[in-house]
C-alpha cells in the first residue's frame, strides 16, 4: 500500500469524478477511459499481469470505443440546454453511499478471513490457461455463449435494419 | 486463383524497381535543369518578333498595321506606330512600331497573333525559363526584348521558317518584277516619247 | 569474438551501468535500454522516409529526392526542420485539450510496444510473462488515439476519416490476434523470449521458424495483411487517402504534430514487423544454421527492414480498397480462415511428428484457399460490358 497505490487511486478517482462532472459526453467518455488505465493499474500494481493487459484491451481498445461510437452516432454530442445535473441528485449519491458501504463491508470482512500473508504466489499466464481449461470451463463456455449471442443479436439487428430501408 | 492478380502486380513492380538501375526505359526521369528534354518544333509558350539581317530595328518585319493587338483575346499587345516610315523586306516604306509591349503574364500562347499576322512578323517562341523577380515590370517585354533574329527563328522551328523563308522572298521577287515591269514600262514611255511622237510600246524585251 | 559481437550492446550496457552504485543499477539499465530505443527507431524512421520515396519512385519509373545530399540521403533531415518550424495552427472550434493530447497518446503508446521486442539475444527491454498481450494492449490503445484526433478536429472529413479508420483498425485488429494465437498454441508461451527461443533450433540446417510450416505460412500471411491494414499502410489506406479525405483524421494538423503522426505510423510499422519476425521468422535467429556467427540483432533488423521493404513494395504495387471491399475481406474471407488456421494448427500438434501432418495441414489449407477464393470472387463475375453510346 505504497505510494504507487495512491497516486493510481488519484488518476482513478480523477478520471471518475471527470466522467461524472462534465457536460461534453465525449469528454466525459475519454475520462471514463482514464479511470478504466487507472484500474489496468492497478491490476498491474498487483502483479496481476494478464488481468491488466487485458483490462487495456478490453477496456480501452473495445468498450471506450463502442461507448465513443455510440455517442456520436446517436447525437449526444450536443451540448445539453438545462445543464447535466438532474434535479433529484441526492437521491443517486444516496444508493451510491449505499453500495459503497456494502462492498467496503464485504471487502473489509472477507479481508480479515484471508490469512495475512506478504508472499503472493506468482501467477503466469500458463497457470491461468489452466484454471480457464480446468476447473472454470462451465464459466468461460456460458460466456462464449453469451458473446456468440450478442454477435448473432448485432447481426439481426444490423440485417433488419437494411430489410426495412429496402 | 484468389491473390494470383497481386503477385502479378508485385512481380511488375519488381521488374520496374530493379529494371530503373539498369535500363533508362524503365527511368525515364530527366534531370532538370542539368539535362533537359528538347523542345519539339511545334512547341509554342510566347511571342517575339522575327527581324531580318543584323540590325534588328532596320529588319524588323513588323509593320504595326495592329491587327495582332486587335486579335488578342487577352489584350495583352500594346502597338504604339511610329510617325516615319521605314523599308521592308520587299523595299516598299511602312510604318514600324515605336512602341510594341507584350505582357506575358496576361499571354495566354493561344497564337492567333501568329495566325493573323500579314506579314510573317510574329511568331511563337519555345524559351519558358521566363521566370523574374520583378514582379512589376520584368514579365512586360517590350520591342528589344521581343526581337529575334531570323536565324534563331530557324533554329527554333526550322520547316515552318524555311516555309516562311520561301514565301517572303516569292513575295520579293514578285514586287521586284512589277517593279521591274514597272520601271522598264516607264523607261520605254520614256524613250518612246523622246524618240518619236507615235510611240511604239517596245515589247517585253526582257 | 562471435559471442562478444552478439552481445556488443549488452556489455556496453554492463559496462555504462558498472559505474553507478549498485541501487541504481536495475533502473539505470533499463533506462539505458529505453534511450537506445528512443535513438535508435526514430532513426530508422528517418531512414524509412527516404527509403519509401525512393523505393516508390523507382517502383513508378522516377527517381525520389535526390537533391539534398548524396542520392538524397539528408532528405530527413530537411523535413524535419521544415516540420519544426512550420506553424502549428489548431481550428477555433477545435476542442485544445484532447487536440493537444491525440498524437501524444499515439506516439507514447506506440513507443511502448518496444518494450517487448527481443531484439537480440538478450536483448529485450523488459521479459514479460504476458509480453505478447501487453504488445496488443498498447496497439489497442491508438485506436483510441486515432479517433481522438479525428473527432477534435470538428471536421467532418477528418470525422469520417477517424470513423473509418477505427472500424478497419478494429476488424483486423481481431484478425492480428487471432493468427499470434496459432503461435502461442504451439510455443506455449505468451512471453516473447520464450516464442523465439522455441523457434530457435536447426533440423538439416533449416530452421524451425513457424512461417515454415502450412499454418505458420497461412497465419504469417493473414498477419501481414492485417498487420497493414492495423497501420493504415496501402491498400488499406482509407482513412487517410489524400485524394479521398484530404490527410484524413490529421487534416487539422500541422507542424510537428503531424510530424508526430507520421512518425507514430511509421514507429507501429517498425513495432508490427518487429512482433511478426519474432512470431513467425524466428526474430533473432539466423536462417541457416551455418549463418549463426553475425549477431543476433543484425538478423533481426534485418528482418525488420526487409518487412518493411514489403511493405512499400506493396504500397506502390496495389489500388487502395474502398471502405466496404476492405471490411468485406476482413470479416467474409480473413477471420474464418483464421479460425479454420486455429484449428489446422492443433491438429499439427496434437498429429505428432511426420510427414502425415504436413500433408493433413497443407491440404486442408490449401483447400480451404481454393475453395474460399471461388466462393469470394463467384459474386464478383462481371459479364461483358455493353456499351451505349449517346446517338
Amino acid at each position: 500500500m505504497g505510494i504507487t497505490f495512491y497516486l493510481i487511486a488519484a488518476i482513478t478517482l480523477a478520471g471518475a469524478l471527470a466522467a461524472m462532472t462534465l457536460k461534453h459526453l465525449v469528454h466525459a467518455a475519454l475520462a471514463v477511459t482514464v479511470a478504466f488505465a487507472g484500474l489496468a493499474l492497478f491490476f498491474l500494481n498487483l502483479d496481476a499481469q494478464f488481468a491488466g493487459f487485458a483490462q487495456i484491451l478490453i477496456y480501452i481498445g473495445a468498450v471506450a470505443i463502442l461507448v465513443v461510437f455510440a455517442i456520436l452516432l446517436t447525437r449526444g454530442s450536443d451540448l445539453p440546454k438545462d445543464g447535466v445535473f438532474s434535479h433529484t441528485w441526492f437521491v443517486g449519491f444516496a444508493i451510491a453511499a449505499g453500495i459503497f458501504a456494502v462492498l467496503g463491508w464485504a471487502v473489509l470482512a472477507s479481508a480479515k478471513a484471508l490469512p495475512s500473508e506478504s508472499a503472493v504466489p506468482a501467477v503466469t499466464v500458463h497457470d491461468i490457461g489452466v484454471v480457464l481449461m480446468g476447473r472454470y470451463v462451465l464459466p468461460l463456455e456460458i460466456v462464449a455463449l453469451l458473446l456468440t449471442a450478442a454477435t448473432i443479436g448485432a447481426v439481426i439487428v444490423a440485417l433488419h435494419e437494411k430489410e426495412r430501408a429496402r | 486463383m484468389l491473390g494470383e492478380g497481386i503477385l502479378k502486380g508485385m512481380a511488375e513492380t519488381a521488374k520496374n524497381f530493379a529494371g530503373s538501375f539498369v535500363s533508362a526505359e524503365r527511368l525515364t526521369t530527366v534531370q532538370y535543369p542539368e539535362q533537359r528534354i528538347p523542345t519539339m518544333e511545334n512547341a509554342r509558350v510566347f511571342p517575339f518578333l522575327v527581324y531580318d539581317g543584323p540590325d534588328w530595328q532596320a529588319g524588323l518585319r513588323c509593320v504595326a498595321c495592329q491587327i495582332c493587338e486587335k486579335e488578342c483575346p487577352p489584350k495583352c499587345i500594346y502597338i504604339a506606330k511610329s510617325v516615319d516610315k521605314k523599308p521592308d523586306y520587299a523595299g516598299k516604306q511602312q510604318f514600324y512600331p515605336a512602341k510594341f509591349d507584350i505582357d506575358v503574364s496576361v499571354c495566354m500562347s493561344c497564337q492567333i497573333c501568329v495566325e493573323v499576322c500579314p506579314f510573317e512578323a510574329i511568331k511563337m517562341d519555345t524559351q519558358f525559363e521566363l521566370a523574374t523577380d520583378d514582379r512589376f515590370g520584368g514579365l512586360l517585354h517590350d520591342r528589344e526584348q521581343l526581337a529575334k533574329s531570323n536565324e534563331y527563328y530557324h533554329s527554333i522551328h526550322p520547316t515552318e521558317a524555311a516555309e516562311v523563308d520561301v514565301r517572303l522572298a516569292e513575295e520579293k521577287a514578285k514586287v521586284e518584277a512589277k517593279a521591274k515591269a514597272a520601271a522598264e514600262t516607264a523607261a520605254a514611255k520614256g524613250t518612246a516619247a523622246k524618240a518619236s511622237p507615235a510611240a511604239r510600246p517596245e515589247g517585253g524585251q526582257a | 569474438m562471435v559471442e562478444k559481437a552478439d552481445q556488443v550492446f549488452v556489455l556496453l550496457q554492463h559496462w555504462l551501468i558498472s559505474f553507478l552504485p549498485a541501487v541504481l543499477q536495475p533502473a539505470a539499465a533499463v533506462l539505458l535500454g529505453v534511450i537506445a530505443i528512443v535513438c535508435v527507431f526514430p532513426g530508422l524512421f528517418a531512414l524509412t522516409t527516404i527509403f519509401e520515396r525512393k523505393g516508390l519512385g523507382r517502383i513508378q519509373n522516377r527517381l525520389g529526392p535526390n537533391r539534398v545530399g548524396p542520392f538524397g540521403l539528408f532528405q530527413p533531415v530537411a523535413d524535419g526542420i521544415k516540420a519544426l518550424i512550420k506553424e502549428d495552427i489548431v481550428p477555433t472550434s477545435a476542442n485544445p485539450a484532447v487536440h493537444f493530447l491525440a498524437p501524444v497518446i499515439l506516439v507514447v503508446a506506440v513507443f511502448m510496444g518496444f518494450a517487448v521486442l527481443p531484439m537480440g539475444r538478450n536483448m529485450v527491454l523488459v521479459d514479460m510473462d504476458a509480453g505478447l498481450l501487453f504488445f496488443f494492449a498498447m496497439g489497442a490503445s491508438t485506436e483510441l488515439s486515432v479517433f481522438m484526433a479525428g473527432w477534435s478536429s470538428r471536421n467532418k472529413y477528418s470525422l469520417l476519416g477517424a470513423m473509418r479508420a477505427v472500424a478497419q483498425m478494429i476488424s483486423y485488429e481481431i484478425i492480428l490476434l487471432l493468427s499470434s494465437v496459432a503461435v502461442v498454441m504451439t510455443a506455449g508461451s505468451l512471453s516473447l523470449p520464450k516464442i523465439v527461443a522455441a523457434q530457435n533450433q536447426y533440423s538439416y540446417g533449416l530452421p524451425h521458424w513457424y512461417i515454415f510450416t502450412p499454418w505458420g505460412l497461412a497465419a504469417f500471411v493473414m498477419y501481414a495483411i492485417a498487420a497493414t491494414a492495423e497501420t493504415n499502410r496501402s491498400p488499406f489506406d482509407l482513412p487517410e487517402g489524400e485524394s479521398e479525405l484530404v490527410a484524413g483524421y490529421h487534416t487539422e494538423y500541422s507542424g510537428f504534430k503531424f510530424a508526430l503522426f507520421f512518425l507514430g505510423e511509421y514507429l507501429a510499422m517498425f513495432s508490427i514487423s518487429g512482433l511478426g519476425t519474432t512470431l513467425f521468422l524466428g526474430g533473432w535467429t539466423a536462417p541457416l544454421s551455418v549463418l549463426a556467427w553475425i549477431p543476433s540483432w543484425i538478423w533481426f533488423f534485418g528482418k525488420v527492414m526487409i518487412s518493411i521493404f514489403v511493405f512499400i513494395w506493396m504500397r506502390g504495387t496495389l489500388p487502395r480498397l474502398r471502405q466496404d471491399q476492405l471490411m468485406n475481406f476482413a470479416w467474409k474471407f480473413v477471420l474464418p480462415f483464421t479460425l479454420l488456421d486455429l484449428l489446422v494448427t492443433a491438429f499439427w500438434r496434437f498429429m505428432g511428428e511426420g510427414w502425415l501432418r504436413w500433408v493433413v495441414s497443407t491440404a486442408i489449407l490449401a483447400g480451404a484457399y481454393v475453395f474460399m477464393g471461388r466462393v469470394g470472387m463467384y459474386k464478383e463475375h462481371f459479364g461483358s460490358r455493353t456499351y451505349r453510346y449517346a446517338e
